[in-house]
């Protein structure tokens, strides 16, 4: 134990001297969960690497970048994974990532360019349900109908940044008024996704923000053809998620190889069906038998990088306001 | 007025308590056995616990032998001093009690426990020294305070209405104890009561307290046979 | 003649507990200090935060509310009857005090949530299920938590109506109205005022429950805002800035009760005693009354205590660990109340008035205090290393008015009986701590002692805020269960951190009653 009789803090360093080296990873919950891609991840780069791996589930994805924040240059991590296209410009303001040298043939439907941080997968925002629901087809059919659902806090969660993303880009200065006719929907407001998606499982609300891709797991790993997304005539919301490297970390070519390895066949194939994502980089396997029933938006939407903070934040006070009415 | 073989002298004193005031100028002499009578609410235990030094008197002093002792703590002035209630801990045995007449620490030597085996014995408690307070009769934890009075061996006894609770018959026991401890041991006494035959039965002098003040002492046939109108209206008399 | 406590000295030199009441003093209003300069940095509050301080006042006006007028026929019910099991039954309203709040919200979810037995027995009579997150379900949690305390306080006024007015009632042959009418209702108009202020004022602190079972913006009590701007956005100035909103709410509110409550607490002597009565009163309602409350309060415990009973067995080694971490904060946290409360009480002989130290300490809310030490800790070393001495000092400062509740009042009890002794023997201050007062006052302290371990091991306040990613208490454990939806875990471990609530108060409180 390392806080050892409550004295706290005096013997963390000393703790710090194990003799592999050890490359600490800060990422969302649902990441290290005994189902996600943690433990296969884990286990791939460690036979590859000889260290010591260790994923540090930080709560949600948005909540990540507020923890990295608070410990500062302090901070024990080497690497963030989990991040979204929404929160790089703000990671980068805070000068606190390296630039990488990965390059990779992505897969994904924008080209990449960022400095700072690498892709390791991608989706697109959606509703998801079970298949007796009839399902709304866009927000204000959404918002006039008396279906519950559970969605995620934007602050802490980046399902939940990205659903306030979306109904900006789809809505524009109509945002506010998608919100109010939402807000009698909303049963709760979880901090992550998997409490949100917890909640919709056991039977508290008819849909959950999800992705496109979720129908995928209940489909393949439980065979239950039974869930679908909500296809939604304003388009999908695109997601792509990243990894940086902490500029103050002291395992920096250790960093590197993880951020390599990462874009790479040993941890791709194991996105699909375990963080049911689309990879960013197609495995040579191509992708999983049932990942070709998912719906395929009709359009895409997507803010840029650079602009989401500025947007981010009209948004969220659009969205605190509406909802604390 | 006072006489060179008194041993505690009262000069001049007042006593304030709020509202209540009184006075007190008189001397007793080296084992003299007295009483405090008169009515009630006149200041009875006002005198004995200024005397014992838990109240300050706002005038006056207080010897002893000659000496000084107005503003000492209680425990170096030369009594040994029995409340109407709570004489004994609870929590602590009989045995304990009567220790901390010897020692506060309760630190005590082999010879000391001895001592105290003595007392309990003399006081009619052997062999219930291991017991606590509660599972004794009210006589019994009487008794066991006396011997904690006699273990301190202390010049005086002040007695504050201890046995106001026990039944007639204990009482006079428990008096009559009170008078054979004085005998063996030299000590005087200072009697806190208001029944006069408690008074009549062991003290030759009494001390009447009324209307505001300690008169000296007298003996105590003369008193109650001849008393003074406010002690008169008192006795029902 | 009366001679009272004053001539006594207190048996330790008041240094120590000025000393340590100075200490409590400086934490406090030196978190508070730190709280108001950084707060101006924040600007102005906006509507979202506007809308967190009318939720925390409306939700706590509703939650005293219900909690107090089901609070009266209950303690009209359990003062007007007697039956086997009512001493047991008084002794289990005592048991949500000590309760962690994550435990008592897990139960709660089991049977209000939309898939809990409520909410299906709802809709066998095609009824709409109830809504469990956001503002119902915080006052079904408050009103959970303090229906007991409410029926504790307001049972104590009708305790207080002497049994010579009841033969008196029977003798002019009062009908039940009539006793109301004559002897209930006056005792009401002056218990009820009281009993609403205080839980008002508790309700108004609510974190853990918001936190819970908040649902959203709309749901956000003001100390929930205050861990969302450390937790979602890390601004110290705006979280400064609700602290201060939060202080001004909870200090009046604090002093409302105060000044409502006089006289009272929930912890009264004689609730053990019912009156005999002539008037007959309505059985049925009565029994109804009491059989609801313990419905309502039983049933979620029984809840989490069957789900949590299976997985009991498979909990994750984190678990333990976090429940070693809880123990370790728990009884660092009893020993610095215990090392706290003890000196101030002695010294309360003398200066009466510095129990007032421990009113500033629920005028403050741990929050506040936390938001505090972070923005002190901060510049200087990582808060997280600092999180478990943290929330185990937070938790023994909160714990302090209630030690020195019941502390103060016995230890004045053993100088008004037994300083005249103890002087005249010559007891030395320290023989007179040793021999004396320890022993007399064992049964208060090792109450308090124990009141300190239960709060401190079910505390998911501070500990919210300072934590890092790494080891957890029990209670931040299981709200991290809960954030993954492995909720076969989080009841084995709420059930788990019950028993270690209880089982720590329990043995601090027989501790106190071995020997008294």
């Amino acid at each position: 134990m390392k806080y050892l009789g409550c004295i706290a803090g005096v013997f963390a360093a000393s703790m710090a001297t194990a003799e592999t080296p050890e490359l600490v990873v800060y990422t969302y919950d649902s990441f290290v969960s005994d189902w996600g891609p943690g433990p296969a991840v884990e286990k791939a780069f460690e036979a590859k690497c000889a260290c010591d791996l260790k994923f540090v589930g930080a709560g949600d994805g948005a909540s990540l970048l507020a923890r990295i924040k608070l410990e500062g240059a302090r901070t024990e991590a080497d690497i963030v994974l989990g991040l979204d296209t929404n929160l790089t410009a703000a990671a980068t303001a805070t000068e606190l990532f390296a630039p990488h040298s990965v390059s990779a043939d992505y897969s994904l439907p924008i080209e990449w360019t960022d400095a700072n941080f690498v892709p390791f997968d991608w989706g697109y925002f959606a509703f998801v349900h079970k298949d007796d629901l009839d399902a709304p087809t866009n927000f204000k059919a959404l918002g006039e109908s008396d279906l519950k659902i559970v969605i995620q806090d934007p602050r802490s969660s980046t399902p939940g940044l990205g659903l306030l993303m979306w109904v900006k880009a789809a809505y524009g200065d109509e945002a506010p008024a998608i919100w109010e006719s939402l807000s009698d929907n909303i049963v709760t407001v979880t901090r992550g996704w998997s409490e949100a998606y917890g909640l919709f499982l056991e039977g508290e609300a008819d849909m959950a923000l999800s992705y496109t891709t979720s129908p995928a797991y209940h489909l393949i790993a439980e065979e239950d053809a039974g869930f679908a997304a909500a296809a939604f005539e304003e388009g999908h919301y695109l997601q792509i998620e990243v990894a940086g490297k902490l500029a103050g970390s002291d395992q920096q070519e250790l960093a590197d190889q993880f951020l390599a390895f990462m874009v790479g066949e040993g941890f791709q194939a194991i996105i699909p069906t375990t963080n049911w994502m689309y990879p960013a980089v197609t495995p040579a396997d191509g992708l999983p038998k049932g990942f070709d029933t998912l719906v395929t938006p009709v359009k895409s939407l997507m803010v840029p990088a650079a602009d989401a903070p500025a947007i981010r934040d009209e948004a969220l006070a659009e969205w605190l306001t509406a909802l604390s009415k | 007025m006072l006489g060179d073989g008194e041993m505690l002298e009262m000069k001049e004193i007042v006593l304030k308590q709020g509202t209540f005031e009184m006075r007190a100028n008189l001397g007793l002499e080296p084992s003299a056995r007295v009483a405090v009578i008169g009515p009630s609410g006149a200041g009875k235990s006002t005198l004995l616990m200024a005397l014992a030094g838990f109240l300050t008197p706002v005038n006056g002093r207080v010897y002893w032998q000659g000496e000084e002792i107005t503003g000492t703590t209680p425990n170096v002035r030369p009594f040994s001093v029995l409340f109407q209630d709570n004489n004994l801990f609870p929590h602590m045995t009989v045995a304990q009690n009567v220790g901390l007449g010897l020692r506060p620490s309760l630190l005590l030597s082999a010879e000391e426990i001895e001592r105290v085996e003595c007392a309990l014995t003399s006081v009619g408690l052997d062999g219930m020294g291991a017991r606590k307070p509660a599972e004794l009769s009210g006589g019994q934890q009487s008794r066991a305070a006396l011997a904690r009075v006699m273990v301190q061996s202390k010049p005086m006894i002040l007695l504050d209405e201890p046995f106001a609770a026990l039944g007639p018959a204990l009482k006079i026991e428990m008096l009559d104890l009170v008078a054979r401890l004085c005998t063996d041991t030299g000590a005087g006494l200072l009697m806190v009561s208001h029944d006069p035959s408690d008074a009549r039965r062991i003290c030759e002098s009494a001390i009447l307290v009324a209307e505001g003040r300690a008169h000296a002492p007298v003996a105590t046939d003369e008193l109650l046979r001849n008393p003074p109108e406010a002690l008169r209206v008192y006795l029902g008399q | 003649m009366a001679y009272r406590a004053q001539q006594i000295a207190p048996p330790i030199p008041s240094g120590f507990g000025l000393g340590a009441a100075t200490l409590v003093a400086a934490l406090i209003l030196g978190t508070l200090g730190v709280v108001a300069s950084r707060a101006p940095e924040a600007g102005q509050l906006g509507p979202s935060d506007w809308a967190a301080v009318r939720f925390t006042v409306s939700q706590a006006v509703l939650s005293a509310f219900l909690s107090v007028l089901f609070a009266i026929p209950v303690a009209r019910a359990l003062s007007r009857r007697r039956f086997r099991g009512r001493g047991l039954l008084i002794t289990l309203l005592g048991a949500p005090f000590l309760l962690p709040v994550i435990v008592a919200v897990m139960g709660l979810l089991a049977v209000f949530g939309r898939s809990g037995w409520v909410s299906q027995a709802l809709e066998l009579f095609g009824l709409p299920p109830i809504p469990i997150y956001g503002f119902h379900g915080v006052v079904i949690a408050h009103v959970f938590f303090n229906l007991p305390l409410a029926t504790r306080v307001i049972l104590q006024g009708w305790a207080g109506i002497p049994a010579e007015r009841f033969r008196l009632a029977a003798q002019l042959g009062f009908s039940a109205r009539n006793v109301a009418r004559h002897l209930e209702w006056p005792m009401l108009k002056r218990a009820v005022p009281g009993a609403f202020a205080i839980v008002f004022a508790i309700c108004l602190s609510s974190f853990a429950v918001a936190l819970t079972m908040g649902g959203g913006p709309r749901a956000t009590t003001v100390e929930l805002a205050i861990y969302q701007a450390f937790r979602f956005d890390f601004d110290l100035g705006k979280a400064a800035l609700l602290a201060s909103m939060q202080l001004a709410l909870a200090g009046s509110a604090a002093l409302l009760a105060l000044w409502m409550s006089q006289g009272q607490g929930g912890f009264g002597k004689g609730l053990d005693r019912s009156v005999e009565r002539w008037d007959e009163g309505s059985r049925i309602v009565d029994f109804i009354a009491i059989f609801l409350a313990v419905l309502f309060l039983l049933v979620p415990m029984l809840a989490v205590g069957s789900r949590g009973l299976a997985a009991l067995p498979d909990l994750p080694m984190t678990v333990w660990a976090s429940a070693w971490m809880s123990i370790k904060v728990a009884l660092l946290s009893a020993g610095l109340a215990f090392a706290l409360s003890l000196p101030i009480a002695l010294t309360a002989v003398r200066f009466a008035w510095i129990e007032s130290v421990g009113l500033l300490t629920i005028a403050a809310s741990p929050l506040v205090i936390g938001t505090g030490l972070f923005i002190l800790v901060f510049p200087f070393a990582s808060p997280q290393d600092w999180a478990f001495v943290v929330t185990a000092c937070v938790n023994a400062v909160m714990a302090l008015p209630f030690a020195l509740r019941v502390l103060i009042p016995a230890v004045q009890d053993v100088c008004e009986g037994y300083g005249r002794l103890s002087l005249s023997l010559g007891l030395s201050r320290w023989a007179m701590l040793r021999l004396v007062i320890l022993p007399r006052i064992r049964a208060p302290l090792g109450f308090a002692t124990g009141l300190a371990a239960a709060l401190s091991m079910g505390d998911l306040g501070v500990v919210a805020l300072f934590a890092g990613t790494g080891e957890a208490t029990l209670p931040l454990q299981i709200y991290r269960l809960m954030g993954a939806y492995r909720m076969d875990a989080a009841a084995g471990a709420a059930l788990l951190l019950a028993l270690l609530s209880f089982g720590a108060f329990w043995m601090c409180d027989a501790w106190g009653r071995r020997n008294a």
